[in-house]
């Protein structure tokens, strides 16, 4: 698997895809792979605030539980309800395949998240 | 030092054929080829091919092996034939479990206890330690002597018939025949964890590669899957088969646990008889239920179980089964809780999500099959 050079990566295996002021968010394919078959995605409502860090949601294979955090802090503008019936989308597609969009509250955070190229090292 | 992990004799096989292994019971096992909800589902659908050789074999042979069978294990083992098989639970003095087991009827004087991976060692201490005082008979630890290989589904008959001239048909449920299969001498069972129709085959290690990769071929065109243990583990709870160590254990005693059906009653004194005697009459405290989840989520292992604002017991077992597709579980609830449609709460990751107490089994595999 290679890893999009426009995502930017947190040790926690989330990915951010940054567009203006907004940041679609989701985890990555080693993640996916490391969870198994994804049957549970949850999600918080649109509206909320997060810091960097902060648990935003959880995801749930058949026989583990992740927890997912926000790689940067924001307001969440949309959340990726399609997970909601077809949460197997995850697997397919992990890069593609979107959790949540915030807006970001300070993007200086950014600075703190690794490249494709360091993420990959990462995980050996 | 961690003690290196026991590697079965189809271990190059897997990591051949691309398996994601993990630690089990001391073991170093499959936990999925392809990804679990496909293995599952062909399993439910078609065949699912499992290598389970980490299950232990204990052998109790003598003049007085039924005696000791008898005193070691609560199921009545006088009411098997030679060729049949049965479900039983070794328990301690106080009714709890040591281990639940199939008990094979070899031949007069000869059984054979197949006994969960992680308890080989405590279960034949324990057997040696309760065999000593009934006479004739010793126990074996024939363990490392068998590779076994479940073949499970409604095709898997239809599969194996392909690979043997044993009347695969005639072998009845909790049967099992010995012939060969695939030109490797086997013990053919008609038995399994998955709820469905299916086979273990108990052959040498040393042929187990070839018995393996004859059923892989033998099935490919009947949609048969290698199958891991997570599978295995969604299978068997959807098919409310507990799992040892998890849904039953030194705390919960085989009436607790819903096995009082495999308790003979009426045969003589064994290990912890006077216990569940005593239990049975006053009636048990707590069960434990199947529940399916009403609201969104999955509740696992662990889980706190609630009704109102008081904690009332724990989830043992829980999934997202993939056939059924719902959100299921165990839990031990105290006994005015435990009947059908009683309201749970259980409290996922902070947040308390509706539940009601279902039948077991969630999932029985359709009657037309054989001897369902």
């Amino acid at each position: 698997m290679t890893y999009p050079t426009d995502l930017r990566y947190t040790k926690d295996h989330e990915w951010i895809r940054l567009n203006e002021q907004n940041g679609h968010i989701g985890i990555t394919d080693y993640a996916q792979e490391q969870l198994g078959d994804v049957v549970y995605v949850e999600l918080p409502e649109v509206g909320r605030v997060f810091a960097q860090g902060d648990q935003f949601g959880s995801v749930e294979s058949v026989k583990a539980v992740s927890d997912l955090y926000c790689p940067v802090g924001g307001e969440v503008i949309e959340v990726n309800t399609v997970l909601e019936t077809q949460p197997e989308l995850v697997n397919k597609n992990p890069h593609e395949n979107w959790m949540i969009v915030v807006k970001l509250t300070n993007p200086d955070e950014l600075a703190s998240l690794i490249d494709a190229d360091a993420y990959a090292s990462l995980i050996g | 030092m961690a003690t290196p992990l026991k590697q079965t004799p189809l271990h190059s096989v897997h990591c051949a054929m691309g398996a994601k292994m993990v630690p089990f019971g001391g073991w170093e096992m499959p936990v999925e080829y392809v990804g679990l909800i496909k293995e599952h589902l062909a399993v439910r659908n078609a065949a699912g091919l499992f290598d389970v050789s980490h299950m232990g074999q204990i052998e109790i042979a003598g003049g007085d092996a039924l005696s000791a069978v008898q005193r070691l294990c609560t199921n009545d083992a006088a009411a098997l034939n030679i060729g049949q098989a049965q479900y039983s639970v070794l328990t301690s003095d106080d009714g709890t479990v040591v281990d639940d087991v199939l008990v094979y009827m070899l031949a007069d004087g000869h059984y054979m206890l197949v006994v969960n991976a992680g308890n080989i060692e405590k279960d034949y201490a324990w057997i040696k330690s309760h065999i000593k005082d009934v006479g004739d008979a010793f126990a074996v630890n024939t363990s490392s002597r068998y590779a076994l290989i479940a073949v499970q589904g409604p095709k898997a008959e239809h599969i194996l018939q392909t690979l043997t001239e044993v009347e695969l048909n005639s072998i009845a449920y909790y049967a099992f025949a010995t012939g060969e299969i695939a030109g490797v001498r086997a013990t053919i069972s008609r038995t399994g964890y998955t709820g469905e129709d299916g086979f273990e085959l108990f052959v040498s290690p040393q042929t187990s590669a070839t018995v393996w990769d004859s059923v892989l071929r033998a099935g490919e065109s009947n949609g048969l899957q290698p199958a891991g243990l997570g599978a295995r583990d969604t299978l068997r709870l959807e098919a409310s088969m507990r799992l040892c160590g998890q849904d039953m254990d030194d705390t919960s005693t085989v009436l607790e646990a819903g096995l009082g059906w495999v308790v003979g009653w009426d045969k003589g004194d064994f290990v912890g008889k006077s216990a569940l005697i005593r239990q049975r009459d006053e009636g048990v405290l707590r069960r434990l239920v199947g529940f399916e989840l009403d609201g969104r989520g999955i509740a696992r292992h662990g889980y706190k179980v609630y009704v109102d604002h008081d904690v009332i017991g724990t989830v043992t077992s829980g999934t997202q089964t993939p056939f059924l597709n719902k959100a299921v579980g165990m839990a031990y609830v105290p006994t005015k809780y435990a009947k059908v449609n009683s309201e749970l709460l259980i409290e996922i990751r902070g947040r308390r999500v509706a539940a009601h107490v279902v039948k077991m089994p969630f999932y029985k595999r359709p009657t037309d099959r054989k001897n369902a």
